[in-house]
């Protein structure tokens, strides 16, 4: 495991390799922020995070750094505290003076953070799937939007399951709730009757799933072909498979489609069980691309760990870090308003054989894959989009939401409504 | 049903004489599918699963079920391979052994659709296997793949059947065929509407619902009524049921909370490092595990019955252990007390995470705790099962361990008069030290209990500390027995609102049934009375 320890280590080498530059040179480095929980509930996920980055960082230094200066981590831990969260990324800002941060995981902490970062006016990258209906001009969203994993997902049991009931079953937070309200609005558009869906809400960490896999084993008996669509969050994801695999309800049977579940929630399963459940993603390790054997190959490497695992949120990082640099080197700056203005248009490999470009609603395209997941942690991809696919800032499927357009580069608004044409229709 | 032994010989007799005419052609069958295999197309491959299954060849059950274990492999020359059980690799077409496999060997890829299609074609094929096991799952998942074309071969197991149970079975899925196939004489689909019915589960209601609305009239009625039938059945079931969830998630609290029932409910210590106690039992059971899967593979199942003591032993140490480092200069002042403990447990969390990693841990389940039990209907999980019995056999463990041995009397004396008992020679101190450490040590059987149905992870122990609390107060302070019925009472009625409020909203509804229950009756369910009350 890679502990703080190590990772100390890593940042003291990095400063003693800048030492033997010289002084003058040492001053002239360009920090990077990394706000990312390493204690707590979220260092689950969000540990990982920080190691990419702090291997891309170790990367880009080995190619020359950016703008002829060394590029520097700042690592900081909001232990999973999202009032935490904002003051740690105040720290950054003013007091480590960095150009950008990379950070945030849970919706909760990237809104705690937006103050901060509009106030101070710094750039954030943020590589995890969300809920949407957001549009910054100081954020950069490298993870899905609801049209580039869930609305996907939905089409894909539609047309090859044939799936015709739908409980969506999700952890009482804002991101389930605000994707089931897309996907039940989406999945009533196509002619789903009401009765055809069940939502579900239960609370973080829910551990006794009895009830719930009952219920869904009492909706799927209606004769009509079932699937669960998953926003549950990733910790309570286990005792609920365990439950599924427990009550004999398979794959075969109702399907279960999550989006929180990637490579890294598996590891700490028995997979066999699991054998055939789904899980849209816009990365998965198993994807055969020569990148992506570079690039885990480089990790594994990296973190002197073969076992360890990639998964979608690494891959936002990867490309989001990509673009950055890109961005840097076209503005010849690192100063936030010309790299703001950059980044629009900038185009970046992903690892998947794509090349994946920032649009001017500051989310990026990206391929959409359906997993079914292998006994052994990994997944099979069984279908993906055709070509990449443009994140939407704003829902199509919501009232209030579709007439909103995010562009911050001809309309230099995040909400602008194209019905009143003002900007500001609604959100903040 | 008077004609149906007639009609069974003839379709028997017509079938045999359809197996004999077509015997030649089908071998034929079998090899031309298999090249579809190594296509690397879904498509191709769940078309040749149908074609194997139906060629009648001698083979097909042994392909299907290495495609279904993922031990069918492919070479690029695209030639075909079964491995078995010890790695030895075989070639399909041939039958011969390999010695050194072929460059770029894969194995063929499966979803869901070609698992279903799996499942369908072994129910047929082994619907004659010597094996009562294997015939019993055949006819089960021909009921539920309701594929028509194996209605000759069900009808032909049915002929040579014995077994009552398997006979129900095949009867079953028999009439789950004639159900739902149009060819079929209205009358007959009629006889195994009620069929159907009569197995009165959730299988059978979606197998009624299923009827296209084209069938006749006489018959979607039937099929409505065996619905009706059903759904009045299932809705009393479902009491038992929840009731059942509740005592299962009621064991849950109580295996959870009867360690703190001592540390808080006897000494009085408001423990918040009581969850990192369960926590370390968890890890416990993982490490052993972790051992026995490295060395002694043999004694997975007793990995359980070896981590209980060691967990105990583990907790159990590290409660002595913070007991006589810091509690014991803070008793009498509960604020403090709280707050190091508090402290004690983020520390605790925190040197998990650094040794083990953030990472959920994977803990096996025992082939004697995995799958479910079916009563009247019920799916009872035989995780589930095994807590219950485990929590009430710690409880009453718990109790016969503080009413019978001179442990518990010391400590019951303690508790009750701390001056007297130290006067009668009691050393109070070291019996403190042991009563922390006994509750904590149930905290990490507790943990091992837990690993088998939540994540093991470092924060295990966060999610059971607001429950625990919950369940000694509301049942008594420094009453096991409070502990019991308030941890049951909590557990079924959480389970009852939870269909109609939902997780959510049963949750809160809890919380503030206890919020008034306490102001009413401070002292809980079953409070103590006489002297220690007022110390």
């Amino acid at each position: 495991m890679f502990t703080r320890r190590t990772m100390l280590g890593a940042v003291v080498a990095g400063t003693t390799m800048l030492g033997g530059l010289g002084a003058a040179s040492a001053q002239e480095t360009i920090k990077v922020g990394i706000l990312h929980s390493l204690s707590g509930t979220m260092a689950i996920s969000e540990t990982t995070l920080k190691d990419v980055m702090l291997m891309l960082i170790d990367e880009q230094n080995k190619k020359g750094g950016l703008l002829g200066k060394k590029l520097e981590a700042v690592v900081v831990d909001p232990a999973s505290n999202w009032p935490l969260f904002a003051e740690k990324a105040r720290e950054l800002i003013t007091k480590d003076k960095v150009a950008a941060v990379f950070g945030c995981w849970t919706s909760v902490s990237r809104k705690s953070v937006l103050p901060v970062f509009k106030e101070l006016n710094s750039i954030l990258f943020y590589p995890v799937q969300y809920e949407g209906e957001e549009s910054e001009r100081n954020v950069f969203y490298t993870g899905a939007a609801p049209n580039q994993q869930a609305i996907p997902a939905i089409d894909y049991l539609m047309k090859e399951e044939k799936v015709q009931r739908w409980v969506l079953a999700g952890t009482d937070y804002v991101y389930p709730r605000t994707t089931n309200k897309i996907l039940e609005a989406y999945l009533k558009a196509k002619g789903v009757h009401e009765s055809d869906i069940m939502i579900n809400y239960t609370p973080f960490g829910h551990s006794d799933w009895q009830t719930i896999v009952s219920d869904i084993k009492k909706f799927g008996s209606a004769g009509k072909k079932t699937a669960v669509v998953s926003t549950i969050n990733g910790d309570a994801n286990v005792p609920f498979y365990k439950e599924l695999g427990n009550a004999g309800i398979k794959a075969t049977d109702i399907p279960v489609v999550a989006f929180s579940v990637g490579e890294e929630e598996l590891a700490g399963i028995d997979t066999k069980p699991l054998l055939g459940h789904l899980a849209a993603w816009n990365y998965f390790q198993s994807i055969d691309t020569p990148a992506n054997k570079e690039f885990i190959a480089k990790w594994k490497a990296f973190t002197k760990n073969d076992k360890r695992v990639t998964n979608d949120p690494m891959e936002a990082h990867v490309v989001g870090f990509a673009m950055w640099v890109k961005a840097v080197e076209k503005a010849g700056t690192v100063s936030p308003d010309k790299v703001i203005d950059a980044l629009p248009g900038t185009e970046a490999p992903n690892l998947t054989g794509g090349i994946s470009k920032m649009l001017p609603n500051h989310h990026i395209t990206k391929p959409v894959f359906i997993g079914e997941i292998k006994g052994d942690g990994q997944f099979d991809v069984v279908w993906k989009t055709e070509g990449l696919v443009p994140g939407d800032a704003w829902s199509k499927e919501l009232d209030g939401s579709k007439d909103l357009v995010a562009d911050w580069v001809t309309l230099k608004c995040g909400n602008y409504n194209s019905k009143t044409k003002k900007c500001g229709g609604q959100g903040s | 049903m008077r004609n149906l032994p007639a009609r069974a010989a003839a379709l028997f007799a017509a079938l045999a004489l359809m197996l004999a005419s077509a015997g030649s052609s089908r071998a034929a069958g079998f090899e031309e599918a298999l090249p579809r295999f190594s296509a690397d197309s879904y498509a191709e491959t769940e078309a040749a699963v149908v074609e194997v299954a139906q060629s009648g060849d001698p083979r097909a059950a042994e392909v299907v079920q290495a495609l279904a274990d993922g031990r069918l492999l492919y070479s690029s020359e695209r030639k075909l391979f079964i491995k078995d059980k010890s790695e030895a690799l075989r070639e399909v077409a041939t039958g011969q052994a390999v010695s050194d496999p072929p460059a770029g060997l894969k194995p063929v890829r499966v979803n869901n659709k070609i698992r279903r299609a799996i499942d369908s074609a072994i129910g047929g094929l082994t619907l004659l296997a010597p094996d009562p096991g294997k015939r019993l799952e055949a006819a089960q998942s021909v009921f539920k793949a309701r594929n028509a074309a194996l209605l000759p071969t069900v009808r032909t197991a049915l002929e040579r059947e014995t077994e009552p149970r398997i006979r129900r079975a095949l009867m079953e899925a028999n009439a789950a065929l004639v159900f739902l196939s149009p060819d079929q004489p209205e009358l007959d689909r009629l006889t195994a509407a009620g069929v159907i019915a009569d197995r009165a589960d959730v299988d059978a209601q979606a197998l009624l619902r299923s009827l296209p609305t084209d069938a006749p009239e006489r018959l979607r009625a039937a099929a409505q009524r065996g619905i009706d039938d059903i759904e009045k059945r299932q809705a009393i079931l479902r009491t038992v049921q929840d009731v059942f969830y509740g005592i299962s998630l009621g064991s849950v609290l109580l295996l959870a909370a009867i360690g703190l029932a001592i540390t808080f409910g006897v000494m009085g210590i408001i423990n918040m490092a009581h969850g990192e106690m369960v926590m370390l039992g968890a890890y416990t059971t993982f490490a052993v595990q972790e051992l026995i899967r490295t060395r002694y593979p043999g004694l997975f199942d007793l990995s359980l019955a070896i981590a209980l003591p060691l967990a105990f032993l583990v907790a159990g140490g590290v409660g002595v252990a913070i007991e006589r480092s810091i509690i014991r200069f803070l008793y009498g002042r509960p604020l403090e007390t709280l707050l190091a403990t508090w402290g004690i447990s983020l520390i605790l969390q925190q040197a998990v995470r650094t040794i083990f990693g953030p990472n959920n841990r994977e803990v096996g389940n025992p082939g004697f705790m995995s799958g479910s039990l079916e009563v009247f209907g019920i799916a009872l999980t035989w995780s589930r099962i095994w807590i219950v019995a485990f929590s009430l056999a710690v409880f009453f463990i718990l109790l016969l361990v503080l009413k019978f041995t001179s442990f518990g009397l010391r400590m019951r004396a303690v508790v009750q008069n701390r001056r007297m008992a130290a006067s009668m020679g009691i050393r109070t101190n070291w019996i403190d030290a042991l009563t922390f450490g006994l509750g904590s040590g149930i905290a990490g059987i507790a943990g091992v209990a837990l690993s088998q149905i939540d994540n093991v992870s470092p924060n295990l122990g966060q999610g059971y500390i607001i429950d625990s609390f919950m369940v000694v107060v509301f049942g008594g302070v420094g009453n096991l027995w409070g502990t019991l019925v308030g941890a049951l009472t909590l557990g079924v009625a959480n389970k009852l609102l939870e269909p109609f409020a939902g997780a959510v909203l049963g949750k809160i509804m809890i919380l503030v049934f206890i919020i008034l229950f306490i102001q009413k009756r401070p002292r809980g369910l079953f409070a103590l009375k006489g002297r220690a009350v007022e110390a």
